[in-house]
């Protein structure tokens, strides 16, 4: 909402400079998006008079202008705009002035001829286009009217404002008005509010229902219609006192007519709308809704289908509006129009939303009643319009108005209890100064049985219960008085345990160099998916983010081309999140924790095998792989299922290279994804101490020459199962294939350590032990024993 | 033997011994006096043959000029070892200015630093973790949440919807939803997570971020214990010499309602470019709950009052870390997550 101080100050007076006025309103709540100032740095912009106007000789587009700005001899000046006249007043830069954009001007020769200095446009003065003037929108801002030439131009157009621009908060429509942030000013600055004069109008013109008559079919839409006329109606430009208040307050002064309805809207918050009564057939407004599929062509020229429903404003035959969005083309004020139908009209703002959600059409009358607008406004805003068509002199307003209004009974008073306030708040405010905090916001205050009984001013329908009165207090007090403490009491924090089981798997990862990353958790057409499909999202941003992830596996591998197209020679990463899939049945998406693990870059499958193994013992579980050659996504020689006490987590290995380059990475990529809420489920993370070893142990190592399809997870069941209660541990230490050990043949070398817990084992009985194993190795896997 | 022949090996030795070059010089020596066949030892040997009171005298001596050889020669040893240990050292000098091997910790991504921090904050003021789900009803989303039937929010245009009844969550609100309908009174908990909004992607966009909304309810809860309780966050996150400052404001769900603002911790609230100007920076939104919020969890709210609060996670980060585009947080380039080692 952009409010000019200066009109702002014509409701309220306020003792303070811009700054303060501004500190004190954000900290009452009427935060501030920003202030523009106007007329500074204007120094050498002045006003001059259009004397003469002629074509330039040597072109088609220039113009060669003879402009009195106060001084001995006119100026020449050069412009390529094609609105200037003679006898227009404009604003003109002299040589030297710097435009609020940064441009010097200099004088110039155009095309031979002389030129001293500029003929400005509004926009160049820093107004934005949608507030120039139809009239000089594409051309230098002229104007009828104007002051002696060579006065500043800022001064003698009372340009030099400051424009407030606040941020309404969507519970506070009637902050959108210039009396609306005037009652806030007086309140916040404990000043009076003062509403214009509205005059009694109507000299003349005869009766407003001797014009029309209204009739309203949809009272729950429509609470009230007011309907103001105007006869005598001369369309012309508005004085400049309220084309600049327009203007400054970010609209586009057209005519008299529509001028003084945006006026209003700005004012008071209400819209208006003019109709021209000739277009009335009948004499007769219907408020009604229209049915479905009906065509109306709105006043912007477009044909509209409507659906059922949707509020319209007709007459005896026709729709000629639709109601609080746009106006009809077919009684749209022109410049032979003689008498106006000024409608001052309360619309329900559901009913307006739905209207405007249905046409896929929203306007400035539309979002204000979509807000909510007090019916009662509705006659104050009726009458200024009135006031100001004789004020400007824009026709002769017809006695009184056709004034239909359904009314609701008036909510109760709310009630406050100064000491429920104190709680909330942690205060020790005294009831009379509470009191004094509503009253500032033009709230009526009665007492009863030590509480407050509160009516606040119609316009303030976000005002519903105490609360409501407690964050009113409260924010004229100010928010700053009241004395920060810590809450009494306590409770033991305490972390689910899902929660607290991911934290320790980031840091086991990020412990062994893997980096967490965090990607959308969104997927395309094109994703994995589960049994049950996609969980679709309604309206996506786009095909690519249209569902929700079934998978973290397609986001980790676009991480990891990311960094490989940025030429990173290696990545590590992880990334814990959601999954989701459809339900069996009916019931809500399924969301599960997934864990997807990644690398390239010097990683191989064991790389990855290894850190996968350190999170399960994390975890308290022993991993365990099983091949797994099926799966497309992976190398078929090079992918492994993990396990768990016999239980599936997921699966990892060496990505798939025609899957690897679509992301783009070219280099040996290992990647996984773990089912890590079935992991965290399975978790055992109690501890328990066994004793550390007090005999000494007799390691041995043992060199094997095996068949290519022997696992070592084979021989190390032999071993185990051999060595009984005495083997302690067995450790691979090298694999080696070569011409030395033959044809489809490996050689595999582990280290093994006996030990007992009760006593010092011999020589004897671990060699005895030793060769035991090798010959159950001999027998049942075919193993022997490599040269020395 | 005579005792001018053992002053002889004596003499003889100490000679020889200052003379020694090496080791081995030493070695050689020690094993032609001291060493089975060695002059000293024979000597020694020879003693059989004497009178007794010629062989304690001579023993006396012999073990004397023993000793003192012995002396001699384990200095020697010293010396030599202690110069074989200066060479070795000079031979195995490094460039300690080559790098060290290469080991590299992991980093746990911004976003999850940053609720982490939040959380660490927080559970020292005995504030609990609760989780939600990311796709939830309309009425835990905004019913619940005492938004109203008509509230922008609400909109296609800014809600993602699965069905015409549930939702990505927009906030994390609806964790304090489901936590006052399953737990009565007192509540202390914070609740982090993913959110989602209708927001094309730009450099203060996302359409997924993060937030961590905080709910307390009890006896006796105030505006002020709010105040108190945010301050004092604030002051742990960026430091003790942040003012705040509370604005009057408007959620649904929150009335009184405010907005927290921190004195810019870059100018130290003089304006600068990181708080445009102003010398204060908005940080999170709050307000005391609603009564119809603390209604759907059938709260008595005569007796128990509360608090809640949110913030945007990427924007803590951004801010604390100076951070100018929060697309970076979603495109893991490492070089950018290896920042936050």
């Amino acid at each position: 909402m952009l409010v000019p101080l200066s009109w702002l100050k014509e409701y309220v007076s306020i003792d303070a400079d811009t700054d303060e006025f501004c500190g004190d309103m954000i900290m009452s709540g009427s935060n501030i998006e920003g202030v523009a100032s106007y007329g500074e740095g204007w120094d050498r912009i002045v006003t001059g008079r259009i004397l003469s106007v002629r074509k330039h000789e040597d072109s088609d587009h220039l113009l060669v202008t003879s402009v009195d700005v106060g001084a001995e001899a006119p100026l020449q000046i050069v412009t390529g705009a094609q609105n200037v006249y003679e006898g227009a007043f404009v604003p003109v830069a002299l040589e030297g002035c710097v435009l609020p954009d940064g441009t010097r001007i200099k004088k110039g020769r155009l095309r031979g001829v002389d030129s001293f200095g500029m003929l400005c446009s509004a926009q160049e003065l820093g107004f934005e286009d949608r507030t120039v003037p139809l009239a000089c929108r594409d051309g230098i801002w002229t104007m009828d009217e104007g002051g002696a030439p060579g006065t500043p131009f800022a001064e003698a157009y009372g340009l030099v404002d400051a424009v407030v621009d606040f941020d309404i908060t969507p519970n506070r429509p009637d902050c959108l008005s210039i009396i609306g942030m005037a009652r806030e000013a007086a309140a916040v600055f404990d000043s009076r509010l003062v509403c214009p004069e509205a005059g009694a109008g109507g000299r003349g013109g005869g009766k407003a229902s001797d014009f029309i008559e209204v009739e309203i079919r949809r009272p729950e839409l429509c609470p009230r219609y007011i309907a103001s006329v105007v006869t005598g109606v001369k369309v012309r430009q508005s004085p400049w006192w309220m084309q600049k208040r327009l203007m400054l307050a970010g609209m586009r002064p057209i005519n008299n007519i529509v001028d003084i309805t945006n006026y209003v809207l700005l004012e008071y918050g209400h819209p208006l709308h003019a109709f021209d009564i000739r277009a009335v057939e009948g004499g007769r407004i219907v408020v009604d809704t229209a049915s479905e599929g009906e065509i109306f062509t709105t006043l912007d020229g477009v044909e509209r289908a409507m659906g059922g429903g949707t509020l319209m404003i007709r007459d005896a035959a026709r729709p000629i509006g639709i109601a609080g969005v746009m106006g009809g083309l077919n009684s749209v004020i022109r410049d032979d129009t003689e008498t106006i139908l000024i409608e001052c009209a309360c619309f329900g703002s559901e009913g307006i939303r739905q209207s405007a959600r249905k046409l896929g059409l929203r306007t400035e009358a539309s979002a204000r009643y979509e807000k909510g607008v007090d019916p009662r406004l509705s006659e104050t805003a009726a009458a200024r319009a009135r006031a100001l068509v004789e004020l400007l002199g824009a026709g002769t307003v017809a006695e009184g108005a056709v004034d239909v209004w359904n009314r609701a009974e008036d909510a109760p008073p709310i009630v406050l209890r100064p000491g429920r306030a104190n709680m909330l708040l942690g205060t020790d405010i005294c009831p009379s100064e509470m009191r004094d905090c509503l009253e500032r916001l033009e709230m009526a205050v009665g007492e009863r049985d030590g509480a407050f009984e509160v009516r606040p001013p119609s316009v303030r329908m976000d005002l519903k219960e105490e609360v409501d009165l407690v964050e009113e207090v409260a924010r004229i007090y100010g928010y700053d008085r009241l004395r920060p403490t810590l809450p009494k009491g306590g409770c033991a924090a305490a972390v689910p345990v899902g929660y607290a089981l991911r934290g320790l798997a980031r840091e086991a990862l990020t412990g062994m160099g893997y980096n967490e990353i965090q990607t959308y958790s969104f997927a395309g057409p094109g994703a994995a998916e589960g049994a049950r499909g996609l969980v679709r999202i309604m309206n996506p941003l786009g095909e690519d983010n249209s569902a929700m992830r079934a998978s973290l596996l397609p986001n980790m591998l676009e991480a990891l081309g990311l960094n490989c197209s940025r030429k990173l020679a290696r990545a590590r990463a992880f990334e814990i999140g959601n999954t989701f899939a459809m339900a069996e049945g009916d019931g809500p998406p399924q969301e599960r924790m997934s864990l997807s693990i990644g690398a390239y870059g010097g990683a191989d499958f064991f790389a990855l095998k290894g850190a996968i193994a350190e999170l399960f013992r994390k975890f308290g579980l022993e991993l365990d792989c099983e091949a797994e050659c099926g799966e497309p996504a992976y190398h078929p020689g090079r992918c492994a299922r993990a396990l768990a006490g016999g239980r599936a987590f997921g699966l990892f290995g060496e990505l798939n290279p025609d899957l690897a380059e679509r992301h783009g990475i070219n280099a040996r990529c290992c990647a996984g994804e773990l089912d890590i809420e079935g992991l965290i489920a399975a978790a055992d993370m109690a501890r328990s101490y066994s004793p550390l070893p007090r005999y000494p142990s007799a390691e041995r190592d043992m060199a094997l020459v095996v068949g290519e399809d022997i696992t070592v997870r084979q021989i190390e069941d032999v071993m185990r199962g051999a060595g009984g209660g005495m083997l302690e541990s067995v450790r691979l230490f090298d694999v080696y294939r070569g011409r030395q050990i033959g044809e489809g043949m490996k050689s595999v070398a582990f280290s093994l350590v006996y030990r007992l817990p009760d006593r010092t084992l011999t020589d004897t009985e671990v060699s005895k032990r030793h060769g035991r194993l090798l010959s159950e190795l001999e027998s049942r896997l075919g193993a022997t024993l490599r040269d020395a | 033997m005579r005792k001018e022949e053992l002053q002889d090996i004596l003499s003889e030795a100490r000679e020889r011994i200052a003379a020694a070059a090496s080791h081995e010089d030493a070695e050689g020596i020690r094993v032609g006096l001291l060493g089975k066949k060695g002059r000293l030892t024979g000597a020694l040997r020879s003693m059989g043959d004497m009178e007794p009171e010629a062989r304690k005298e001579f023993g006396r001596l012999a073990n004397e000029a023993r000793a003192e050889i012995e002396g001699l020669l384990a200095d020697k040893f010293d010396g030599f070892k202690a110069a074989a240990q200066r060479a070795r050292f000079l031979a195995e000098r490094i460039d300690v200015t080559e790098p060290g091997a290469d080991i590299s910790l992991g980093t746990r991504h911004p976003v999850t630093i940053m609720i982490d921090e939040i959380a660490r904050i927080f559970m020292g003021m005995g504030f609990s973790i609760a989780e939600g789900p990311e796709i939830e009803t309309v009425f835990n989303n905004f019913d619940a949440l005492n938004a109203a039937p008509s509230h922008p929010s609400r909109d296609l245009t800014d809600t993602f919807y699965i069905t015409g009844d549930t939702l990505l969550r927009t906030q994390t609100s609806p964790v304090q939803v489901r936590t006052l309908m399953s737990q009565a009174p007192p509540i202390r908990v914070i609740s982090p997570g993913r959110c989602f909004r209708v927001d094309s992607p730009d450099a203060t966009h996302s359409p997924m971020f993060n937030q961590v909304e905080g709910l307390l309810v009890d006896e006796g809860v105030s505006m002020a214990d709010l105040k108190g309780t945010l301050d004092a966050f604030a002051k742990s996150m960026f430091g003790a010499e942040v003012r705040t400052r509370f604005r009057p404001h408007f959620f649904p769900f929150t009335e009184p309602s405010a907005e927290m603002d921190m004195s810019c911790f870059k100018c130290g609230g003089a304006g600068c470019r990181v708080c445009k100007g102003t010398g204060w920076i908005e940080v999170l939104g709050c307000g005391m709950v609603h009564p119809n919020v603390l209604k759907v969890g059938g709260v008595d709210t005569e007796r128990y009052t509360g608090f809640a609060f949110g913030m945007g996670v990427e924007r803590m980060a951004m801010l604390k870390h100076g951070i100018d585009d929060i697309r970076l947080f979603y495109e893991n380039d490492m070089r950018f997550i290896e920042q936050f080692k």
